[in-house]
């Protein structure tokens, strides 16, 4: 196909590209403005390199405390996801057990119900263990995931039978099959499941919001809805803390894109 | 081969899964579903109340208003499908250059955190000094008060809910359009179908079966929207009446309220209403969807 014919695309394309990214410009535009430039009528488009609204937001609120807490939440909940997904994928794909396939519909079951259904008795069991306001409260119930289990289970389905058999002639448990001989071959299917994760964690908001409600133990995007709160129509505050607290996701998806998307994709197929 | 250390190999190693899925799954559904024929005390403790809870809410202005509040907004954002559909026929134009420059752009909002997303559009939604209504003001429309609008809350939040799901949709139709075979095409084109044709008798036909799981998976989400709405209303704000969602009044009630077994009915209900507008959705499939 000659490139004449794919300029149409281009135009329209750009013109989408720049509906998506302008959103993100305007807010890192306005985070350098000062309140009344951010404040004007008709807007004004360009920053006045106002820098002090980062150190603001770090200073009116624990944005550096929540920034941690989000990274140590995303890893704790990312790493025990990748971890007891795959012991329980592989199991599924590659062992036989009585009731193998009645446990598997009960895993597959929960993915149909809303997450706001967990909410409730999740908040109560967390009262009862004492954990308001921790961080393992935000990581706990993340580790467990039924969705993983399945997306992993697909990539463990798709490896040789001969690699197991091979195996146990030698004397492998399943193990050490699992450990060393499977889970290296699935690595693509851990980084999509990874990066959905992190995604996922570093981003949600009502059951952070829920169960830790001291600004100390809050998340960003909690921490973010607070500040709402408290600076209602600062926005060059606001978005301060904002280009703070997606930045990071961001940076990481532009390095990480390609096996994302693939990972996205595979869901697509698979679903 | 079946050998009882296999079992119990298979055993020890779902072990942990499954009783973390137990207790912070199984668990909390069969709690919820009991808190909803709840009611609870000023100290702790629940009382059963029978169907009391269904019965208020049944009644309930606010339930009845979110409930078609939700409803509206899975419409609205359902009807921005087709967007994800044009952008991944486009992107997937052979021989395009920059495709995944083009596709990075459109993932951003994806990636992005809802809260950040909901705070930028809550500023440009402004009816005062927001960038919409300037850009719309020089085109002569007087633009309302979108976020501070009861009547046109929703239509801003679900303008939102379109721009950071198309990337992720598009994804989803760039890998259903890649399995399409180009034989299929070629043939056409030898039969002298344009373009357009193509993309009408061909491809959307073909990629019907992913266009239903991105239907499937996109009602399912927008109908437990809070994100959004959480982050671009005020908390007080009138327009609140015409934005707020199932689930914005399950965490009112829940926990700004404390009325724990009225917001486990409320999740009970979002529940059953996902559960039988899935159902119509596979019902429906029959009818339009192909399988090879």
């Amino acid at each position: 196909m000659s490139r004449a014919r794919t300029w149409p695309a281009h135009v329209i394309l750009t013109a989408g590209a720049l509906v998506m990214i302008a959103p993100f410009v305007w807010q890192v535009v306005v985070s350098l403005q000062t309140l009344p430039d951010s404040l004007r009528v008709p807007p004004k488009f360009t920053p006045s390199w106002e820098w002090s609204n980062f150190p603001e937001v770090f200073r009116s609120v624990p944005l550096a405390r929540q920034f941690v807490n989000t990274v140590v939440v995303t890893v704790g909940v990312t790493a025990g996801q990748l971890l007891l997904c795959s012991m329980a994928a592989f199991a599924f794909a590659r062992l036989r057990f009585p009731g193998r396939g009645a446990i598997f519909m009960v895993f597959l079951a929960m993915l149909m119900v809303p997450g706001e259904l967990f909410i409730i008795p999740r908040y109560e069991i967390m009262q009862g263990l004492g954990w308001l306001n921790t961080l393992q409260a935000l990581i706990a119930p993340g580790v467990f995931g039924a969705f993983g289990t399945f997306l992993l289970r697909q990539f463990f389905l798709t490896l040789p039978k001969e690699l197991d058999e091979a195996a146990r002639l030698d004397g492998a448990n399943p193990l050490q099959i699992y450990w060393h001989i499977m889970l290296p071959l699935v690595r693509p299917g851990l980084l999509a499941l990874g990066l959905l994760t992190v995604m996922w964690s570093w981003s949600s908001l009502l059951w952070p919001l829920v169960v830790n409600t001291d600004p100390e133990m809050m998340t960003l995007s909690a921490g973010l809805a607070s500040l709402r709160g408290q600076f209602q129509t600062n926005f060059p505050i606001l978005f301060a803390g904002s280009v703070v607290a997606s930045l990071p996701v961001i940076a990481l998806f532009v390095v990480m894109q390609r096996q994302l998307i693939a990972g996205i994709a595979f869901t697509g197929s698979k679903g | 081969m079946l050998s009882k250390r296999e079992w119990v190999w298979g055993y020890l190693l779902i072990a942990p899964m499954a009783l973390g899925l137990g207790v912070f799954y199984l668990w909390p559904i069969a709690q919820t579903l009991y808190l909803s024929f709840t009611e609870s005390g000023v100290f702790g403790g629940h009382t059963w109340v029978g169907t009391d809870n269904f019965t208020e809410l049944l009644g309930d202005d606010q339930m009845r208003d979110a409930l078609g509040n939700t409803l509206l907004y899975a419409v609205l954002v359902l009807a921005g499908v087709p967007v994800a559909i044009v952008v991944a026929a486009l992107l997937n134009v052979p021989g395009l250059r920059g495709m995944s420059v083009y596709r990075t752009l459109y993932f951003l909002p994806v990636v992005t955190m809802p809260a950040a997303v909901g705070l930028t559009w809550r500023y440009l939604f402004n009816g005062d000094f927001g960038a919409i209504n300037h850009f719309l003001g020089e085109l002569g429309i007087d633009g309302p008060y979108w976020v501070g609008d009861p009547d046109f809350a929703i239509y801003a939040i679900a303008i939102v809910g379109v721009w950071s799901s198309v990337g992720y949709n598009a994804v989803l139709f760039l890998a259903g359009l890649q399995g399409i075979p180009r034989q299929y095409y070629e043939a056409a084109s030898m039969d002298g179908a344009g373009r357009l044709r193509q993309f009408f008798r061909i491809t959307l036909p073909l990629l019907t079966p992913t266009t239903f799981f991105v239907l499937v998976i996109t009602m399912i989400n927008a109908l437990q929207v809070f994100d959004l709405v959480y982050l671009m209303i005020d908390l007080n704000s009138p327009a609140l009446n015409g934005s707020r969602t199932i689930v914005y009044l399950f965490f009112e009630k829940g926990f700004v309220q404390n009325q724990r077994g009225l917001a486990a009915a409320i999740a009970v209900v979002l529940l059953g209403l996902i559960l039988v507008l899935t159902a119509i959705q596979f019902r429906l499939q029959k009818k339009w969807v192909h399988y090879e």
